[in-house]
This record gives C-alpha cells, structure tokens and sequence, in this order.
C-alpha cells in the first residue's frame, strides 16, 4: 500500500509512532497531486490540451511550503516525545473559502481573488494544530452557489476522478476530488444545501454535514449563514469521525456555536446497529419542482439505481439487526428547494455587501465619476454569473413590498420542514427514529457542461439534502454502490440534532457489512494502472 | 398671519461607555487614535468574521430603557440593515429592527412655566456605529475606528413644540445618560447626536403635516436654533403659499445657516432581516427585576425630594441635582453635618461649586470628602475658626487630603477667644486710643466696631469676633 492510499487514521498512528515521517506523506502527496491534478485553476487558464482534460484540477493553490512547515514541526514534536495530536501529518485540503492566514483565499471568484487573510479560520486552526497538513486550496463553485463546480472563476474546474467527462459536484467539488483522487487523505468543505453530501456522493467519498452550531463558521466566507456548516470530507467514515472529533466543539468567537459537549465519535465507531430504528421516507423517492407558470407541482422519480442502493441499504442493516421503519412522512422536503432559493439568496446577497471595491479585492480599473459607479462596474467585473443570479434574487425577494409574500413565507416553511423531523425522531412520537435513511441525491454525476447555465435545475440536485440544513440536523452520505456508467451513488443518514454519533455508528457498520461488496473494489478512473490497495 | 404650532421629533444616537466595542474586542473610545489605528477584521468587516454581541453594551442599554420608563423586551433581536456607503465596511449595519431591547417609555420635562412637558419615546434600539468619511484634496478619506461602537438609537413622538423644548430635552437626556452611568454624553465628542424631523400646523389642528429632517444638530445651541430657523423657513413659506416638501437638511453650526443636502447615496429599502449571525437577546425575568431595583434616583425625583425634605429652593434644588455626584455629596455631607440642611446648601452652591470649577472634578473625585465639609461648617459654627479660615480651609484639606482639625492645629488657624491673651491685646489697644476710649464713654458707641477692627487687625483675624466684642464691652463700661 501507498502512503497515499492510507487512511488519516493509520497515518497518524504511522506518523505519532515515527514509522513514517510527516514529511515523507507531504512529499506522497505533492507527487501523487502531480501525477492526478494537472495545472491549478486560475483565472486566465488558456487553452487545455486534451491530456490536461483528464486531470482531476481539484486544487487552486498547492501550498508546499506551508505542508512543508507543518510536516517539520510535527516530525520535531514526535523525535522530541511529544503528542503531535489526532491528526498527526494527515494530508488536508482546505476549500478555497476558509480563510488560511497569510495565504490566498479567492472564493472562486475574481472580485477576492488576491485576498489574504490576516487570520485562520477556527476548524483550519484546530485542524492544523492536531497536526493536520495544509497541502492546498481546492477549487469550488464560485462564493459556494453552484452544484458542479463549474461556476467557479478559477478555471478548469475540477472534474470527476471517476470519470474525467463528468462533474464532481458542488460545490466542494475540490474537496471530494481531493480525496477520492488520493491527492489527500481529508479534507475540509462547507455544506449550505447539500455542498458536501453532493460531491461527496458523486466522487464515492464519505462526507458529513454536522448539526448547524457543532462546528464554528469563524473564518469560513459566508454563503448563507443561518445554513453554512463547515464539514469533513474523508474516504471512510472512521476518517469522517476522527476529523469531526477535532473541529467540532464551541468557539467563544461564532455566536451560533454550540456549547454542548463533544461525544467521542470514535468510540462511537465500536458499537453496532442493533435495536437501532431506521427510516425510510416515501418522500425521498420523487424530485418534485413547481412549473414555473401556474406553482404546481410536478415529480418524477430520481434514478433507479439510486433507490435501489438505499433500498439494499436498508437490507444491510435490517440483517445486523437494526429495526427498518417505512413510510416515515417528510411531506415537506418537497418545498426545501423553493424554499432554499428565497432564504438562502436572501442571506446570500446582504453578505456579498462587503465586496464594494472599497476596501480589499478587485475595484474596477476604469475611471469612475462617482461611488455609485465603482461599486456598479466593480461588482459587474468581479462577480461571476451565479453571484449576480443570487444577488438580484436575493434583494428582490426580502425588497419591502415583496419580504412577506416570499422571505416571511419561506421562514414559515423553513420551520414546517422542521417539525417533520421533530416528528421522526420524537423519543415519544410514532417513528421514534434514530436515523432516517434516503438517498444523497436523485442522480448520479452528471456531464460537464450539461446542466451548467440552467441555475434552477442545477440548484435541484440539492433536493435529497437541503432539508436538513433547513432543519439543522446532521446528515451523513457514504458510498453506497455504482451505476451502470460505474459513476458512485451515495446513501445518506440524517441524524437528530447533534447525534452526529449515531448516524456515524451506523454509516460504519454498514461499511463493514458491505466490505467485501465488488463495488467497493472498483476505483476511480484517474487511479486505475496504480497499485491496488 | 394665522398662528402656527411646530411639532419636533428627536432621534439621537447615543454612544454607550462600554470598554469595547458590541461585537469585537477593540476599545469603543478611540478619540485620539489616529485613523483606522483601532480596528479589527470584525469591525472592518473582512470576509468570514462573526459578530460576538458585548454583554455590557445590552446591560446598559437595558438600564437606559428602564430609566426611560420604557418597557425591557425580554427577547429582542439584531437586525441586518443593508445599505452600501464606503464608511458601512460590511455593507450593512447590525442595528435592531422590529424587536428592540426597549419599547415605548417616555421623559417629563419640567418647563420654565412650572408645567411638565411628557416626550413619549417610540422605540429605542442596540446598533453599530459606521465609520467616518472626509473628502479632502478631491480624496474620499474613510477612517474605520468607529466602526462597531455601540450605540441606542432613541426616537421620541412628535411631543416637543419649540427649539426651547427640543434644547431642553436634550439637557434632560445628557444630565439623565450621565446620572446613569451609560453613556459620557460629551455632545463634541459625539456621544450623543441628534436628528431633528421639524414640521408646523395651525394651532388646535391635530394632522401632521410634512416633516423635514434636520441633520447634524450636534449641541445644545444648534439644535436650538436650526430648528427656530426651520420652523420659521416653513412658516413663510407656507404663509406665501408654497408647500413643505420632504427633504435632508443639514447644519451648519459656524454659519447658522441650514442647506438641503444632495441626494443621499443610500437605498432607502433596508431590506432588513434577522441577522442569522447572532442569537436572540434574552433578559430574564430576574434581570430585568435586578436592572429596576439597581436604577439610582433619578435627576427630576431628586430635585423634587430635595425641596420637599431640604427646604431648598426649586434653584439650589436644581444646582444640587445637576449631576448625581454632586448631589450624593450634598446629601452625605447634609447627614454627617446634622444641621440645617440649607447651610450646607450654601456652602456648596458657593465655595464648592467654585472648587471643583478650579480644580476642575467632579464632586466624587475630590479629595475634600463630604465629611470633612461637614466639619469645617461645624468648626465655623461653634466658632473655633471665622468663615474667611473655613473657606479658604476647602482648598488646603483637597491639596493636602489632611484633616481641616489637624490643619487648623498646625497652622494655628483656631480664634483666639482665651480671655487672658484676647484681654491683654484690647487693654492694649485702649490704651493707644484715648480720645476714641473717651468719645465711646460719652455715647458715641458706634465706635464699637473700630475696636472690634483693630483687635482683629492686630490677632491677624483670629481673634473670636464673639469674644472680643463682650471684652470690649465690658472694659469700655468699666469707668
């Protein structure tokens, strides 16, 4: 086995034992980046020859020499006796919208491109400090909005490592790449509607959205803050667990942080699902979305493949003895996208403010007649397509003559969507569920460039996720299977509040019970020819 | 001409005296720092900061509420209040919008002709200040040190009906933010600004009409006559037929003058919305309880107490109460005394007031403690010292923070009024005074106080008046 291949458990076990050293898994990294990854994105990226089209392009920025520093302290802190931490020279990737300080953090986008924080954001902090190392920024739909990483400013965007022709979802895009490709071992991205479950499932890695509060949001740039979760991403899900373990905890400076202590995940890990009651949902078997003329809504049933891997799933655990409880209604996970499109955009547009020309990033080169003028070309220059989207959606719908037919009235939703898992997981309720069992998303990954520019449809591959950012709750995907075109399904798991635990001890039972699966032996196109694990 | 009424709305901003900021760490006052020298990336809005709401910036607000007699919501919230300006760095203010920390509450304004002016107050709410801005050599200038100082926002009904009344009610707020405690109110320095929104009507009618808002009014004189000369504008304006029209004026306190602003650069929709950032702001039944039962006496109850209880004047009344400090110490200084109240009333009004102008402190901060004001009154009283020593003793227990006996002691400051030494001196004094000893025998007993004036020239005023004056009655009828 490769140092690559490793797990971030059993590197740092490797690393803290000093049977390999932090350096040896930077220069791993930075050696299988350069074989996989092809030139960064950029923002004046020129032609690609049709070799660079096959590279995965996850990262924006390779920070060796940061990886480099890192791996040297803990290299010293291990030769001198002393506990380098949980993480100890474990190869991260960082989505380019968490501040590093001293190192670029562009969003994506053009109008911060040459931005360089002063500070480090609180998880890249905790991260770093349990000796984890910063191997790079990856690439992301551009401020977060997308679901393919396709609207990124910095382009190429990042492709599927399964397959080079598809997209690896968004909007940590970067981040999933990252680790299903073996550039790293973990990495760290934010999930808004589903931006770490999407990619995490398109890509065939593990991801987890925590419980809005469990993580702070200290330093990650703001999409839309009632919903930002910062989150892991990982091959497995004990590397799910063991990095969750790390960043999660209260942070004086995120007011929206949680003061609830921190279970012990991986020990969590140990126990199995007996007794344990899992639900099923008629309403994650359908994409339903409103015709855009009269408001009704239609459905159509997401991919086969799809709901067969959740339906085997269930089959999976209900043998290891867990009790399948079908027909849980979730009746208004159908309104999450509308719903998200207004609270989201809303939130979205009054943080994408402080992006004036004023004060730091791209300011209009032209000459302006006045402070109207260079905020309007400023922004017009630097902010892609989706910013501008979700900006003029945004105001129109919290403007004061429009705030209570569509922001007022989609907070009242919000908290419909709510009350159906309050329902599901009431201790005293009729489904009493430990987890809830759907599918990550209606499809698989789709083509590059086939659904990009149609914003709507593009926003509804986040309708198997959205609603437990609404909610809150936790959610967790993993891989669950392949389709025909051997494209990665994801199952997910959405946990109570802050019973990130629970759903973790099932994701990994079902993990060992699928061990032996053939599709677990498949890996990603841009891997094939190496040695197998 | 018919006769008009002029309806005036305040809306001041006041700055709060917490040590920090409401939602960073950098200190709120940053009157000398040079620009942008007191900033962090929260209060200068890069991108991925967080807000961490100030505990102290709520408890004093809350304890302003509750002296407005305004009711403390126990769950308020911050509002996002968007809007672009250069000197805004996030592009939008965290400000309170439709659930205050105070609603509703109001000022009685005591007014020259006895009557008491009630100014109901509409909201009062927690917010940021912004930056400054400057033009200068053609450059916008922006200084961002502002940025994050908690501030109330407090907006009165249309109650006050002239630039009198507007002043008047200013002084009031001043002297109650002083009274307690939450804010320095130092009107130069922008502690407290105000908005005035003028407009006129025909007396006896009840409509509102349009309002202009006056920017800027930023001491107690501008607001005084921005709003007489607004008023005025109007009215001729109105009586020539014209009509008010809604519009931004601005002050200019070195001309006098007011001009109507450009147009602002501002969006007028807000677009407010709950700032997701932050948690609501819960006070707790028993906080709430614990801010009105710690609220001190307030200004106009005080003065009103210290006529009733200390026979002042409704004059020395208000002297006494303009500031707490100042009345704190008349009242511990009144109980340590245990004499007549309105001689310590004296006292203060005269010589302390003009020892705390010299030395330039407030009451609490003199050295010179009620308690030794008490006794050097008593000391006066009893006659062991003149008024002149009592007086001029004020000065040298503040310099010395020695006790005004040990002073007298070691200065020998004490009257003479020992029989045996006063005796000898005006036997002396008689002596050299024949003619004068001669014209008093004879009836001319105006000539007393020439005596009394030699024998206190000559102790050098020491000598007991008291005293002297029965010495000198008793050797002049001894023929």
């Amino acid at each position: 086995m490769t140092l690559t291949q490793l797990s971030a458990f059993e590197t740092a076990q490797k690393v803290r034992t000093g049977e390999v050293k932090a350096i040896e898994m930077v220069q791993a990294a930075l050696n299988q980046i350069k074989n996989v990854d092809g030139v960064s994105g950029s923002l004046e990226p020129g032609n690609l020859s049709p070799e660079e089209e096959q590279k995965v392009h996850a990262f924006i920025q390779v920070t060796e020499d940061l990886a480099l520093s890192q791996a040297e302290k803990v290299d010293q802190m291990v030769t001198n006796g002393e506990d380098p931490g949980l993480l100890a020279g474990v190869p991260l990737s960082v989505k380019d919208i968490f501040c590093v300080e001293g190192t670029n953090t562009t969003a994506a986008s053009k109008i911060i491109a040459n931005f360089v924080p002063p500070y480090t954001a609180t998880t890249v902090k905790r991260l770093t400090e349990a000796g984890a190392l910063v191997l790079g920024k990856v690439n992301l739909d551009e401020f977060t909005f997308g679901s393919s990483n396709e609207s990124s400013a910095f382009q190429p965007s990042t492709n599927n490592p399964w397959h080079t022709d598809f997209v690896p979802g968004g909007s940590s895009g970067g981040s999933a790449a990252s680790v299903a490709a073996q550039e790293v071992a973990l990495s760290l991205g934010t999930d808004t509607g589903g931006s770490i479950r999407q990619p995490a499932a398109f890509c065939g890695v593990v991801g987890l959205k925590p419980s809005y509060g469990r993580v702070s949001r200290l330093g990650l740039i703001a999409f839309a803050s009632s919903l930002d979760c910062p989150g892991p991403l990982a091959r497995d899900v004990r590397d799910t667990a063991l990095m969750l373990q790390v960043m999660a905890g209260n942070d004086p400076k995120d007011s929206t942080s949680s003061t609830k202590p921190v279970d012990n995940y991986l020990a969590a890990l140990e126990k199995d699902v007996k007794g344990l009651r899992i639900g099923l949902s008629p309403d994650y078997e359908a994409l339903y979305y409103p015709d855009m003329e009269s408001g009704e809504l239609h459905s159509e049933p997401i991919q086969k493949e799809v709901h067969d891997v959740v339906m085997q799933a269930a089959e999976w655990l209900a043998k290891a003895g867990a009790e399948i409880i079908e027909n849980v209604p979730m009746s208004n996970t159908r309104y999450g996208i509308p719903t998200y499109f207004v609270i989201s955009r809303v939130e979205a547009a009054s943080n994408l403010h402080r992006f004036d020309g004023v004060k730091y990033g791209y300011r209009t080169p032209e000459n302006v007649g006045d402070l109207i003028e260079l905020y309007r070309r400023s922004r017009a220059e630097g902010f892609g397509l989706e910013p501008k989207l979700r900006i003029l959606m945004g105001m129109y719908v919290s403007a004061a003559e429009h705030a209570s037919a569509y922001y007022q009235k989609a907070l009242k939703v919000r908290s419909l969507i709510r009350n159906d898992f309050d329902q599901a997981f009431d201790r005293g309720g009729d489904y009493r569920l430990d987890a809830l069992l759907t599918p990550t998303t209606a499809t698989t990954a789709f083509k590059r460039k086939s659904v990009y520019g149609n914003s709507v449809l593009m926003q509804y591959s986040d309708q198997m996720t959205v609603a437990s950012n609404h909610a809150g709750v936790p959610a967790l995907t993993l891989p669950g299977g392949l389709d025909k075109n051997g494209l990665p399904i994801g199952i997910q798991l959405i946990g109570n509040d802050f019973r990130e635990e629970l759903i973790l001890r099932i994701g990994h039972a079902y993990e060992q019970l699928t061990a032996d699966e053939a599709w677990r032996q498949v890996r990603p196109q841009v891997l094939q020819g190496e040695v197998k694990a | 001409m018919k006769d008009y009424e002029v309806i005036i709305g305040l809306e001041t901003h006041i700055q709060l005296n917490t040590r920090t900021k409401i939602f960073c760490s950098c200190k709120a006052d940053s009157w000398e720092a040079a620009p942008n020298t007191n900033i962090c990336p929260v209060c200068s809005g890069l991108p991925g900061v967080l807000p961490v709401l100030n505990a102290e910036a709520v408890r004093k607000g809350a304890i302003l509420a509750a002296a407005m007699h305004a009711h403390i919501n126990p769950k308020s919230y911050f509002d996002r209040k968007n809007y672009f300006y250069p000197d805004l760095p996030k592009g939008y203010q965290i400000s309170q919008f439709d659930e205050p920390i105070g609603k509703g509450g109001y000022m009685d304004l005591p007014m020259e002709n006895g009557e008491t002016r009630r100014v109901r107050i509409h909201n009062l709410h927690l917010e940021e200040d912004a930056g400054k801005t400057k033009t200068e050599h053609g450059m916008r200038l922006l200084d961002f040190n502002r940025c994050g100082v908690p501030l109330v926002e407090m907006v009165t009904e249309p109650d006050l009906r002239s630039g009198d009344e507007a002043a008047q009610y200013l002084v009031r707020l001043r002297q109650l933010l002083r009274w307690i405690g939450v804010s320095e109110a130092d009107m130069e320095r922008g502690h407290l600004r105000c908005d005035a929104n003028v407009s006129i009507r025909e007396r006896g009618s009840t409509v509102l009409n349009t309002k202009t808002e006056i920017k800027n009014v930023n001491s107690i004189d501008s607001v005084r006559q921005a709003i007489g000369e607004e008023a005025k504008r109007q009215i001729e304006l109105v009586e020539s037929g014209g009509k008010v029209e809604s519009f931004t004026l601005d002050w200019d306190a070195d001309r006098g003058k007011l001009s109507k602003m450009r147009s602002k650069e501002t969006e007028a929709d807000y677009r407010y919305f709950r700032e997701p950032d932050l948690l609501p702001v819960i006070l707790t039944a028993e906080e709430v309880e614990e801010i009105h039962a710690g609220l001190p006496e307030l200004p106009l109850a005080r003065r009103a107490r210290f006529e009733q209880d200390y026979q002042l004047s409704g004059y020395d009344a208000e002297i006494l109460t303009g500031e707490r400090s100042l009345s704190d110490y008349y009242e511990a200084a009144v109980q340590a005394y245990g004499g007549e109240a309105k001689v310590v009333a004296n006292w203060m009004m005269n010589d302390l007031s003009r020892l705390l102008n010299d030395q330039g402190k407030t009451a609490e901060q003199l050295t010179l403690k009620p308690e030794n004001l008490s006794e050097i009154i008593r000391m006066v009283d009893e006659g062991k010292i003149n008024a002149a020593t009592g007086k001029s003793l004020l000065k040298k227990v503040e310099e010395t923070g020695k006790s005004p006996a040990a002073i007298v002691e070691e200065e020998g400051l004490g009257l003479v009024a020992d029989s045996g030494a006063l005796r000898a001196q005006i036997e002396a004094i008689l002596a050299s005074a024949p003619d004068e000893v001669a014209n008093f025998r004879s009836g001319k007993e105006s000539l007393l106080g020439w005596f009394v004036g030699q024998v206190m020239r000559g102790s050098g005023g020491k000598a007991d008046p008291k005293r002297t004056r029965e010495i000198l009655l008793e050797m002049l009828n001894k023929h």
